[in-house]
């Protein structure tokens, strides 16, 4: 036959199969090569705030950190645990009003209100979210969509902390120095952190618990307390983002409940790719500043991303950092057959 | 084999909508047996195993292990109580290599009382019971992710998981089911050395030779009631048994 | 007996808004996001249609529910039927895109108060005593109608009876021929529909605001959770449940008070009885 057919095939590169295990120190390739990604990373985050152009970027920079922040709470629940989390504006709007009160009403600077509002604002949002835990995850994932849609009705009819006017006039950082280098290494760290956790046998527990609830069950083990502990990770590191908002911008209001808040990290982690960890951070700061360039349009943006969400979500993509680690890790040939 | 009772089982019953799944079923299991449950399909087998490890409620009727009261309770609880059972169809946690798998039921509240939680390095536990069961203990293989083994070993890593309990009575839902008669073979002396070192087995079947083979009694169920309990050879003899297998008069 | 013509008249509200989104679920376990925003697309479409394009008020009305069955019925067609299957994409592609359609509208300024429909009778009468307007007695009559047109629909036609033969039993209801991705298209395109009635019938109350789209959503899976996904007693029970409990609030306590009985009742709810008032979904323990 004269016709040739071929198939397109993947192999792992040379120096990867070179570098498994131990063999990653045998070399000063083969060093470079593995700690090239995780070093990339970690100085690009570090020195985003050097490079852009203006303070106006830098802004953009640290509310990308924030939605990186949520986006990362999204992903680990979602991906480890097997819980989907549409109510990432419930955490930030818990967070930002917890540290706003707290600054406003008792004029507690923020190294308090921040870490108060990190972690009782967890431990409420948990509380709220308590009693979907046992069910089905669409129950979890329509009442975390729904909470905080109701919540800031409920500010808003009470005339609760401000009601529809907010609470102004809050404790802000001293400067744009001090929030990026307070915001982009508490990001890398609650990444790593995360990565290291779902490797530890806490994260073993709780994938299992994804996996095969069931079977986690018939073990012995009380999952409801797991799933309990991982929400409240999540929760607090979303409430963790939402005082920083609160305070980035001196002031805290409705808008902190906005479903800007819930969709963006779904879609910053579906473009940076689920399960990751780190493509939702990567994720993130690509919408941020797409998202700032079309703020021009107003409520456009937001019709932008869900767009590109349902579009990704749809055609199942794989996500960016999945393709940059295939590309890296391996190369693709024909072969003839 | 003792006479001492471990598990009664009294009067359950359980019904889904109209179909009576299960019906006014008693029987006692004595310390230390292989105890075999068989019945035509659809007879109440695996409804009768979600009944007393507690994955189904009863609708009535009561369970008892060592004076302990099993029903109403959670399966987590029951399976604490040094009750396990195994599962038909064996699901291991896909996403993680075999030695993990391993080690998230050594992270269940049992261990941790009975030992303090003074297991140490759990991995090393982990490879322990894998060498136990069977699987060869090298560099490789219980890194592997589990999704990568065949039926036998999967049955096998389904017993690990119970045996990372410390249980009393394991209870197998079809054991046998997909596995080769070689692989049977295999397994069967696994069985045995479980029931050697003391743990009540009871076994529910399809494959009712190589489950004579070592069963010390056998209950036969039908249509959800309990038609027969006794010794092997006198279960084969029965006019009742053979009625409800063949369906001849 | 104020409270018992408002509270019924709240409580067909509700159920009217809820059932197209309960159809939807009942039927293809389509847990359809975009509910609200093809609700305030009818109203939008019928205002256009009424002041921009001149048609009538009537043709205005069946147009719109017309087109927006179409995009309903479209939305399952080009993207849920990919994501079919996982639960978890459906939300996020449905919730995405009537999220994207609700925040189009926005955009292109239907925020004011400038967009009203007219009520079809103007004025009101008095029953029992009690002031009510035309409307809402409209309402009310539609909402008993689409009950009725309902049960006849799913006992009487062979696109109904295969709707409760999916619901019931995906697997025996494919061996019977019925076709899962035809029946999910038109469960969706109806559910549009109800969506579309409810609104046509209900806006005239008020303003058609982006807003509402959010809230019709809210309530309608609030009517759902309380009274059962999956049973159609269910949805009735759940309206009627927090249609009274909201009017009683808002009597006795205070009208701003209403969305924290909502949220209550919703976590008492999935405290006590996850599956609902009167839902068909077995207990979680029962999944062996």
């Amino acid at each position: 036959m004269d016709e040739k057919i071929g198939r397109r095939e993947r192999l792992d590169r040379g120096i990867k199969v070179r570098t498994e295990g131990i063999y990653a120190i045998s070399s000063w390739r083969g060093i470079a090569y593995s700690l090239f990604p995780t070093f990339s990373f970690v100085l690009g985050m570090l020195i985003i705030p050097l490079v852009v152009p203006s303070m106006t970027w830098q802004r953009i920079m640290t509310i990308a950190c924030i939605f990186a922040l949520l986006a990362l709470s999204f992903d680990f629940l979602a991906h480890f645990v097997g819980i989907v989390c549409l109510g990432g504006a419930f955490f930030t709007g818990v967070g930002g009003y917890i540290s706003g009160v707290l600054n406003s009403a008792f004029g507690l600077p923020m190294v308090i209100t921040i870490p108060i509002a990190t972690i009782a604002g967890g431990a409420i949002c948990t509380l709220f979210l308590l009693p979907c835990l046992p069910i089905r995850g669409i129950y979890f994932a329509i009442v975390s969509l729904m909470y905080p849609l109701l919540f800031a009705r409920v500010i808003q009819a009470l005339e609760l902390f401000g009601g529809t006017d907010g609470l102004p006039g809050l404790a802000t950082f001293p400067n744009i120095w001090v929030e990026l280098y307070f915001i982009i290494p508490m990001t890398l760290i609650l990444t790593f952190g995360l990565r290291r956790l779902v490797n530890e046998d806490f994260g073993i527990v709780l994938r299992a618990i994804k996996d095969n609830d069931q079977a986690v069950r018939a073990s012995n083990i009380n999952i409801a307390w797991y799933k309990t502990k991982a929400v409240f990770i999540a929760s607090a590191i979303g409430c963790f983002a939402g005082a920083c908002l609160a305070h980035l911008y001196g002031w805290v209001g409705l808008s902190l409940f906005a479903l800007d808040f819930s969709i963006f990290p779904i879609a910053a982690t579906v473009v940076g790719g689920v399960g990751t960890l780190v493509g939702p951070i990567i994720g993130a700061f690509i919408l941020a500043p797409l998202s700032e360039m079309l703020r021009a349009f107003g409520p456009l943006r937001v019709v932008f991303y869900s767009l590109i969400l349902a579009g990704l979500v749809v055609f199942k993509t794989e996500g960016l950092v999945p393709f940059l680690q295939r590309k890296y890790h391996q190369f693709e040939r024909w072969t003839e057959i | 084999m003792s006479e001492d009772v471990v598990l009664q089982v009294k009067r359950v019953n359980k019904s889904f909508g109209g179909v009576k799944a299960v019906d006014n079923v008693s029987f006692d299991a004595f310390k230390g047996e292989i105890l075999g449950i068989i019945g035509p399909n659809g007879s109440g087998k695996t409804t009768l195993v979600n009944l007393i490890t507690g994955f189904v409620k009863a609708d009535s009727g009561m369970v008892f292990a060592e004076g302990k009261k099993l029903t109403g309770l959670g399966p987590d609880k029951i399976a604490g109580l040094g009750i396990v059972r195994t599962f038909q169809i064996p699901r291991p946690y896909h996403s993680l290599s075999v030695v993990k798998n391993l080690v998230v039921p050594l992270y269940s509240s049992r261990i941790m009382h009975t030992i303090g939680g003074k297991l140490g390095d759990r991995d090393t536990v982990a490879l322990d019971i894998l060498e136990e069961i069977g699987f060869e203990r090298d560099a490789h293989v219980p890194y592997k992710l589990a999704s990568a083994f065949s039926e036998g070993y999967l049955k096998r890593l389904e017993l690990a998981r119970c045996l990372a309990l410390r249980p009393y009575i394991i209870i197998m839902d079809e054991l046998f089911s997909g596995l080769s008669v070689s692989e049977i073979a295999a397994i069967i002396p696994m069985v045995e050395r479980l029931q050697m070192n003391g743990i009540t087995i009871i076994m529910v079947e399809h494959r009712v030779r190589e489950l004579f083979q070592i069963a010390h009694r056998v209950m036969v169920m039908n249509f959800g009631e309990k038609i027969a309990e006794d010794i092997p050879k006198k279960i084969i003899e029965s006019e009742i048994v053979k009625q409800a297998y063949l369906g001849v008069t | 007996m104020n409270i018992f013509i408002f509270g019924l008249v709240n409580s067909v509200i509700l159920a009217l808004t809820a059932s197209g989104f309960a159809l939807a679920y009942g039927v293809s376990r389509l847990a359809n996001f975009a509910h609200g925003a093809l609700y305030i697309l009818v109203g939008f479409a019928t205002w256009l249609f009424l002041n921009r394009l001149g048609i009538n008020y009537i043709g205005s009305i069946l147009l719109s529910i017309i087109i927006v069955s179409i995009i309903g019925g479209g939305i399952y067609r080009l993207f849920l039927i990919r994501v079919k299957g996982m639960p978890v994409s459906e939300i996020i592609a449905s919730l995405a895109l009537g999220i994207a359609i609700m925040e189009l509208f926005r955009w292109r300024g239907f925020i004011s108060e400038a967009y009203m429909l007219p009520p079809f009778i103007n004025g009101s009468v008095s029953i029992a005593g009690v002031m009510i307007d035309w409307q809402r007695l409209i309402i009310i009559g539609v909402g008993l109608a689409m009950m009725l047109f309902l049960w006849l629909f799913t006992h009487h036609t062979k696109v109904g009876l295969s709707f409760r033969a999916i619901a019931q039993d995906k697997h025996a209801s494919m061996m019977s021929g019925i076709e899962p991705d035809r029946t999910a298209v038109i469960s969706l395109a109806m559910g549009s529909a109800l969506a579309g009635v409810a609104a046509v019938v209900i806006l005239p109350l008020g303003n058609i605001t982006v807003e509402t789209g959010y809230m019709v959503l809210t309530n309608a899976i609030a009517v759902c959770i309380i009274g059962g996904l999956g049973s159609w007693a269910g949805v009735f029970a759940g309206a009627f449940l927090l249609g009274f409990a909201e009017i009683l609030t808002a009597a006795f306590i205070g009208p701003q008070w209403q969305m924290v009985v909502v949220l209550l009742f919703i976590i008492l709810t999935l405290i006590l009885k996850p599956s609902g008032l009167l839902g068909k979904q077995k207990e979680l323990e029962e999944r062996v």
